[in-house]
């Protein structure tokens, strides 16, 4: 069939291609590479030791259990996703025994990942909360501050990371904290910050509570690697849950791209903790608001894969004993490229490797020096000189020490 | 000290805390129910054993049970071995988006041979109709949408929710159960030159009032007299008469009259994957240069709502059109899922005649898809829940999927009782 008539009467004629995302441009930059040397340390996407991705062996036996039950249907899942798999949610950020989810006081709504929480939870808050201005810190994720945008609030920042100390810069951040008007949003990362990997101690987590309660704002927080950072689970929620018990209010986003491997399923729970379980059945029903135009209800098959091996006392145990694997492999890549620089008597403190926290490591290698090791090297990563380490095995780690080594010695 | 009492449970409020007494939600109020994922709500808590739900358009077999696909289930028995499930590209699936660009603009297409179509993978129909409806927002930013009277009650919250200002135009003619199709002419011809238009592609939801062939060519020709711009919401491509291609005809009119049209397509009833979430948004473009570059854009969009869309219903998608057995197995599903409406119309209508209705019943079996627009008010519909626990929109919308053999006499009944005396 040809097409006739006139060609160039394009409404959207004048649209300018887009610049490549910063960090999934990496991995498409990646993949063009020909060298068989290539190193991806972009994406923050576990590998392992041989450098695959991995399915967990617990969502393998889940998805043949879901597959090989006739009963299980496809249909549209309620807008605020699996009841489940909510549930089971909340548990696990919150503590099995937490008492807002006993009183009935959280909601939690099924979205898509970190990202589509994020974006459900923004959007909510610009629609009815009195404050439309969210703080985030300096630096993050670099999705975080279009998600909130596009929600419709305006995004400012606060002092976090420290690149004399590669620590927290905790004096900084409690000033900005201080300046911020009073029932300004804060997003916090749960732990295992990303990109800097740079934690609050428990002590300091008590103090940035104690600030944001007294001038009334309101926490966020983003969890995506709960279970990543130390190998514990509840270890990794404690953040969140001092400021649960304390009775105030906050919203949480969680993910399970990263803990149970489901990145391309999408999954993931928004939390919003109210003073009552009546406040909360009513910002439920105005979250259904944000979603059905949006998506109209959340995908099926990754909630599914979840509630199964949440629910189940024998899968849950593996989970998390697989999850540790993980968490302990990327400690020890920690160690070896610790090591490895060390060995080489690469200029320059690197002990930040070691105390840095989860998937990242925030090298402190400056853009030229990120772009010297992918021209020379082959080795991707962000260039804010954020490196996965996931993307890391004992095999690789002798070529990125050795990279990070001559763009130290050659490059300013 | 503070931090033992943190591990006892709850923590002592030390000094100028806050007052924690008071919620910032009060003001909340409790939002209305969506019109018609309540009614399946409302269904699920009747106790009633005669309880009928003919509200949400979700396809059940002839024992009012959901259906999965056996293509589906074939594809998804390959896939659960499966080592990956790593995140798609921010576009998706390019394997699928391929693959269903050839359902909507066909599998010779130009158009996709010279690649001047952008496309990307969303969640289902309304992940696509929004994502345009962002893309609109963003780059003809003066730009409006034309909506058909009735439509889809979510088509208005997503533009809505864009911040893309609405319009309607006259679709539905009540007295005749029809297409009040002058009154649409009128509407095309006076709205201002470049205006973007919704229109449903096949099976208009809810009234199941389709365009002639002739009629959608006469549309066609006024787009192009006034150069507006045409948006088609393709949620039911095979399920109005059975055949795919049929189903796409307005589309492929529309585009061998050069039209440069916009695309919504979902998997969720024809491949019955309603809960995986599956579609794809398309535009397509003056040549491949501007193609590449408005689906750059449109992942843009993506990328700060959810990053990328969900692999596991895209997979099946890709695994049953890409192997000619299970397409075939599809296409027969689909079929057989299309005649069996249509057969519940016949029965449908048959059964009012039967019963002696004093109203004429034609536009049963006239109307087209999952939908009959049946023409009842909502005091009605009220009547038919409360009395006879049958549970439906109240615009009257008859989700056929719904009707069985073991139900449609007790339906056609219940629809006489409520009817007879109006």
């Amino acid at each position: 069939m040809s097409v006739s008539g006139d060609h160039s009467n394009s409404v959207f004629a004048n649209v300018v291609q887009a610049p490549e995302d910063p960090i999934l441009g990496v991995t498409v930059a990646y993949n063009k590479d020909p060298s068989p040397d290539k190193l991806n340390l972009g994406v923050g996407a576990y590998r392992t030791e041989e450098g695959k991705p991995l399915v967990l062996n617990v969502v393998r036996k889940a998805e043949q259990l879901l597959v090989n039950d006739p009963s299980r249907v496809k249909e549209y899942l309620p807008i605020t996703g699996l009841a489940d798999f909510n549930k089971l949610s909340a548990k696990l950020i919150f503590g099995a025994d937490s008492v807002a989810i006993q009183e009935n006081r959280v909601t939690t709504v099924q979205c898509l990942s970190g990202t589509g929480s994020l974006r459900v939870g923004g959007e909510f808050l610009a629609r009815h909360y009195h404050e439309r201005t969210i703080y985030i810190p300096q630096p993050t994720w670099g999705n975080h501050p279009k998600v909130f945008t596009l929600a419709g609030l305006s995004v400012k920042t606060y002092r976090y990371y420290n690149p004399n100390t590669r620590g927290l810069d905790f004096e900084g951040l409690l000033e900005d904290l201080g300046n911020a008007p009073t029932g300004a949003i804060v997003l916090l990362h749960a732990c295992a910050h990303n990109p800097t990997g740079v934690d609050p101690t428990s002590d300091q987590w008590e103090h940035i509570r104690l600030l944001m309660r007294s001038k009334g704002l309101l926490p966020f927080f983003d969890s995506a690697y709960q279970g990543f950072a130390s190998g514990s689970l509840d270890a990794d929620a404690s953040s969140v849950r001092i400021f649960v018990a304390d009775g105030g209010e906050c919203l949480a986003a969680q993910s399970y791209a990263k803990n149970m491997g489901l990145y391309g399923e999408r999954v993931g729970a928004l939390s919003i903790v109210c003073k009552t379980a009546e406040v909360a059945s009513r910002v439920e029903s105005q979250l259904k608001l944000v979603i059905r135009p949006m998506y109209s209800n959340p995908p099926i098959h990754g909630a599914s894969i979840v509630a199964t091996v949440l629910k189940d006392r024998g899968m849950y145990d593996e989970w998390t004993i697989e999850l540790k694997a993980m968490a302990d492999r990327i400690i020890s890549m920690r160690k070896e490229l610790f090591d490895a620089l060390q060995a080489r008597g690469t200029p320059g403190d690197w002990s930040h490797i070691l105390k840095q926290i989860g998937m990242f490591t925030f090298t402190g290698l400056n853009a030229d020096q990120v772009a010297f090791m992918r021209k020379e090297y082959h080795i991707y990563m962000t260039s804010d000189g954020r490196i996965s380490m996931a993307g890391l095995s004992s095999r690789t780690v002798p070529h990125l020490a050795d990279a990070i080594h001559a763009a130290i010695s050659n490059v300013a | 000290m503070l931090l033992r009492n943190a591990c006892a449970g709850r923590i002592v409020k030390s000094g100028a805390v806050r007052s924690l007494s008071t919620s910032w939600w009060k003001h909340v109020e409790p939002a209305p129910k969506d019109p018609i994922l309540g009614v399946t709500e409302a269904f699920l808590a009747d106790p009633s054993p005669e309880k009928v739900n003919v509200g949400v358009g979700a396809y059940r077999d002839d024992n009012g049970k959901p259906v999965v696909l056996e293509c589906v289930r074939e594809a998804e028995r390959r896939i659960a071995g499966n080592l990956n499930m790593e995140y798609l590209p921010m576009g998706g699936s390019v394997n699928m988006v391929e693959e269903t660009l050839k359902l909507a603009y066909g599998e010779n297409s130009d158009l996709i041979k010279e690649k001047r179509i952008a496309a990307v993978q969303a969640l289902s129909g309304t992940g696509a109709c929004r994502l345009f409806a962002d893309f609109q927002k963003r780059f003809s930013p003066h730009s409006q949408i034309y909506i058909p009277v009735p439509t889809w009650a979510n088509h208005h919250n997503i533009w809505r929710d864009a911040h893309v200002p609405q319009n309607t135009f006259h679709y539905y003619h009540p007295e005749s159960r029809g297409l009040d199709f002058a009154s649409m002419m009128e509407d095309i011809k006076s709205a201002p030159n470049g205006s973007f238009f919704l229109l449903h592609a096949c099976a208009h939801n809810p009234t199941g009032v389709d365009p002639t062939e002739e009629q959608w060519r006469e549309i066609s020709h006024q787009f192009k007299v006034k150069g507006h711009f045409a948006f088609f919401d393709m949620a039911y491509q095979g399920f109005a008469s059975g055949d795919p291609e049929r189903d796409a005809k307005s589309i492929r009119i529309f585009l061998e009259d050069g039209h440069l049209i916009g695309c919504a397509q979902s998997y969720a009833k024809n491949m019955g994957l309603y809960g995986q979430r599956v579609g794809c948004l398309s535009v397509v473009c003056d040549n491949e240069k501007q193609a590449v570059a408005v689906k750059s854009q449109l992942q843009q969009l993506a990328r700060p709502m959810y990053s990328n869309p969900p692999v596991h219903g895209a997979l099946v998608v890709s695994i049953i059109l890409g192997d000619p057995e299970l397409k075939k197995l599809w296409l027969k599903e689909v079929k057989g899922m299309a005649d069996r409406i249509i057969g519940m119309r016949s029965a449908l209508k048959e059964n009012l005649e039967k019963l002696g209705s004093p109203l004429s019943w034609e536009h049963i079996t006239k109307q087209i898809g999952m939908f009959c627009y049946s023409g009842m008010t909502p005091e009605q519909v009220d009547r038919l829940t409360k009395e006879f626990h049958i549970y439906m929109t109240r615009n009257g919308r008859i989700s056929m999927a719904g009707v069985t053999t073991g139900n449609v006499g007790y339906l056609a009944n219940a629809i006489h009782e409520v009817t007879k005396s109006a």
